[in-house]
């Protein structure tokens, strides 16, 4: 069994795995099953400044979509932050640290962007003996339209500001949480490192609409035949997470900032993307809100077996992928790929056929007994039969040798990388002096 | 081949070599990769999951099938070996549809459970190919633990011990170890040697000695191995056979259906297996249901299965019923022999209806004759050979809590002991929780 013991800004938990502020990590209750269960650390449910708590709506909170066999996907949210007293939340963190000294205990803020607001709650926070704090710049629902989460982490100055204000009022080191909903994830991520922050994390929730009640015209989940945008979350915001991650990892002005992944962290393959990518850890929400805190199992068991089948420590992975995330303008242009479909393991569905022959480039061919076959003069390589393909391993791509002849193209396929700022065909490839 | 179905008498290959190759091939084989993860997307992962409490030796099903959905068979079969040392011949022996898949919420949802069986099998097989014993010997103890009986309890009480540092050695009758598992399941539910691969990749773990040919009360005595060893555990099965009762149980051609089924596990050569043109098989439990489809299997013209019980009281499953049923085998409900007919050899078996009267079963009166020339007798094994001192309660060593006997430092387990169905996966977990008490008494 791989070590999974983790170190992220100095914060050490048994594993990676860290429960994101959300409401699995509302109350000692839940955080005690899940430290129990396996958990490395959590961050607890963002904390508002002290005064009259929080109210929720009464009504439905949590909408979602499914793929086949219910199976969920996506998850929206229209919770605010905790909605219990501060001086509750700060005993019950204290006692949890206190009796699981081995765990991660962040404590997520949300107060209104003043600095006295913060400067008031951070001794308070410090005093439960957290190991950290995460700004919970991203709850793109609800708290943004007064001037908080979200509506702080839209704006790069703000979130310097804030930043700077807790690095000059609390010893724990302080972690911004991103929202994802700006056009370019880095500009945050500067800020806040230019703020001093120790790390980011992110993503918190995309803006979303989860369905619409088609009965009775109303945003899902309804609150009385209204609904308001919600929090997306779960496997299906992962795609957007993964990029973003890579985006601050490998920022030139960003880059060896720690990163705390989230983003429909599901499996341990989902986590070990997250930090190949250069995640440091990784919190998972939903997940756990769906099939309870014992998939941490799975993940301990999966990425430790993964480590060990490549002799890899855990600290080796994180960011391994980071150096093959690059521009597309320098992407191989001599990779040259075929789809090939295996006979033995095709099932016949016809689905890479309807695909390629609707709406891409006519290059599978369908005989009368049902056997599709790759034409190779026409196959650009696009994948979607891979990605359409029920059965997988079925259709693979497979790289043409240098030396041989694209039937496609009529070129010999090089064995010499060459991208766009080289191609002939770019405008900016041709040199001045010509 | 000189002989068919239709050839009167005991005889060997009524099918030719191939046909008899293929009857007994795998019942279920093995899922492909792909199978497995169709068949585990299909897991919902309950909390609390019914189909954990429905398993005797409690397996993590939700979270091995979770193991196998994200590759990772190998994490999976640890899973289910941290729990079942046998989970590789559970998986294909168990009655998965009176047990995990009966309670699976899918079955209740869809009368499609998952098919917890199958993936069980292809998690313990992935990593068993790979050679892989995935626990390892603590250090030694100094202890030493006589283990009488190589079948499942056994072994698995073995395995236990083992891996908390505890030297064991290992006594059977037999000359094989495997006990049941190697002499008493039906060739196509473990081919290809499973068995006996399954027993040398469980003594990988170091530290047990195995003895075969050693027979408790013979050759070796209760008394001795106590005062040589620090504890004993005894998972003797039940070696003896109950008797029919009927006129002319002594005639040619009536046989202990066990001993059947023995013999063709051990055979190389299914074509050298001599079996009737007419069988009558007697009984309602797997062993009758094992025999009777076999025989059929191996070219038996008809094949009948005789229950003096109404179908509902039929302690094999209504899955092995019906699988008896799709290979040719016929049932007689409510009905038992009277007597063997015949005149040295059998040739037939006279059958009377049976009734309930109160809590009994009794004749009633109605009778008729079925052409036999082998009867297989498969009405319950019995205990036999148990040594004395020990409390015996419904023919069965009395034990209470994890297998502990009447005698200080003496436990028991499996079919021998009271106590749970006489199943495999309830002798390994009674193996494993006697092995625990064992070790916590050794220790302690």
């Amino acid at each position: 069994m791989a070590d999974l013991s983790s170190d992220f800004l100095g914060i050490k938990s048994p594993n990676p795995f860290w429960l994101a502020s959300a409401p699995p990590t509302d109350k000692a209750y839940n955080v005690v099953r899940a430290f129990t269960a396996g958990w490395g650390g959590v961050v607890w449910k963002t904390l508002g400044e002290a005064g009259p708590p929080i109210v929720n709506v009464n009504g439905p909170r949590y909408g979602a979509i499914w793929g086949a066999d219910r199976r969920l996907l996506g998850l929206n949210n229209i919770e605010l932050i905790t909605d219990r007293p501060l001086e509750v939340n700060l005993r019950e963190i204290k006692q949890v640290k206190r009796d699981w000294p081995d765990r991660a205990m962040i404590v997520s803020l949300m107060v209104p962007c003043e600095e006295q607001a913060w400067k008031a709650i951070l001794p308070l926070v410090e005093d439960t003996g957290a190991d950290g704090i995460e700004l919970n710049f991203g709850c793109p629902h609800g708290m943004s339209e007064r001037g908080m989460g979200a509506a702080v982490g839209q704006v790069p100055e703000y979130i310097e500001m804030v930043a700077r204000w807790c690095k000059q009022n609390t010893r724990m080191p302080v972690i911004v949480k991103l929202t994802p909903n700006i056009t370019d994830i880095r500009y945050p991520a500067r800020a806040a490192k230019k703020g001093g922050a120790d790390a980011v994390s992110l993503i918190n929730t995309i803006s979303s609409i989860i369905g619409v009640d088609l009965e009775r015209f109303s945003p899902e989940p309804s609150i009385d035949g209204k609904g308001s945008h919600g929090g997306y979350c779960g496997p299906a915001v992962k795609p957007i997470a993964l990029n973003m991650v890579a985006e601050i990892a490998r920022d030139p002005q960003t880059r060896g900032l720690p990163i705390s992944g989230i983003g429909g962290v599901t499996t341990w393959r989902d986590a070990a993307e997250f930090l190949a990518l250069g995640a440091g850890n990784v919190q998972v929400c939903t997940a756990a809100m769906t099939y309870g805190f014992k998939i941490v199992q799975e993940m301990i068991s999966g990425l430790s077996q993964y480590l060990d089948r490549h002799e890899m420590t855990l600290s080796e992975l994180i960011g391994r992928a980071t150096p093959n995330v690059t521009d597309w303008q320098y992407l191989n242009l001599n990779y040259v790929t075929k789809a090939h479909i295996d006979q033995d393991a095709c099932i016949k569905c016809g689905r890479c056929y309807a695909a390629c022959e609707d709406t891409s480039h006519q290059a599978i061919a369908m005989s009368p007994e049902r056997v599709f076959t790759v034409k190779d003069d026409e196959c650009v390589a696009c994948n979607l039969c891979v990605n359409v393909c029920p059965v997988e391993n079925c259709i693979t791509m497979e790289r043409m040798p240098g030396g041989s002849v694209d039937p496609r193209t009529g070129l010999v396929v090089s064995d010499q990388p060459a991208d766009w700022t080289t191609h002939p065909n770019n405008p900016a490839a041709r040199t001045a002096a010509e | 081949m000189t002989n068919s179905p239709f050839t009167p008498g005991i005889v060997p290959a009524r099918l030719d070599g191939s046909l008899l190759q293929e009857n007994f091939v795998d019942l279920h084989a093995a899922l492909d990769p792909h199978e497995a993860l169709v068949a585990a997307d299909r897991c919902y992962f309950c909390h609390d999951a019914p189909c954990i409490t429905a398993c005797p030796t409690t397996i993590d099903i939700p979270l091995f099938i979770r193991q196998i959905a994200t590759g990772t068979p190998e994490a999976a079969a640890k899973t289910i070996f941290d729990q079942n040392i046998l989970g590789g011949m559970c998986a294909r022996v168990c009655p998965t549809e009176t047990l995990c898949e009966q309670a699976c919420v899918r079955e209740a949802a869809e009368g499609k459970p998952v098919e917890i069986g199958r993936l069980q099998r292809y998690a313990t097989d992935t990593l068993m190919a790979q050679g892989i014993h995935p626990f390892r010997r603590a250090a030694p103890t100094g202890k030493h633990v006589a283990v009488v009986g190589a079948g499942p309890a056994g072994l698995a009480c073995a395995h236990r011990l083992a891996m908390h540092g505890h030297a064991v050695t290992i006594y059977d009758a037999r000359p094989k170890a495997g006990g049941l598992n190697e002499y008493g399941i039906a060739h196509y539910k473990a081919t290809d040697g499973f068995a006996a691969a399954e027993v040398a990749w469980l003594l990988k773990i170091g530290g047990i000695m195995v003895q075969t040919g050693v027979t408790l009360g013979q050759d070796i005595m209760l008394d001795t191995l106590h005062a040589n060893h620090d504890a004993v555990f005894l998972g003797l099965g039940l070696a003896g056979v109950n008797a029919l009762h009927a006129e002319g149980e002594e005639r040619k051609g009536v046989m202990d259906a066990v001993g059947f089924i023995a013999e063709l596990r051990q055979a190389s050569d299914l074509a050298t297996l001599a079996i009737g043109r007419n069988v009558v098989v007697i009984g309602g439990g797997m062993t009758a249901i094992d025999a009777a489809v076999q025989a059929k299997l191996l070219g038996a013209q008809s094949v009948t299965v005789l229950y003096r019980r109404g179908r509902d009281a039929m302690p094999a499953s209504r899955y092995e019923q019906d699988l008896a049923a799709s290979k040719g085998v016929r049932f007689i409900f409510n009905a038992m022999p009277v007597t063997i007919l015949g005149n040295g050899a059998v040739t037939g078996v006279r059958v009377e209806y049976t009734k309930a009267e109160g809590s009994s079963l009794v004749g009633t009166g109605e009778t008729f004759d079925i052409p036999a020339d082998q009867v297989l007798k498969a009405i319950g094994q019995t205990l036999d050979g148990a040594p004395g001192g020990l409390e015996i309660t419904g023919g069965k060593i009395a034990v209470t809590g994890p297998g502990r006997t009447t005698r200080k430092g003496v436990w028991a387990g499996g079919d021998c002991a009271s106590g749970g169905e006489d199943l495999t996966v309830t002798a390994v977990a009674q193996g494993r929780d006697a092995a625990e008490d064992i070790h916590v008494t050794l220790l302690g």
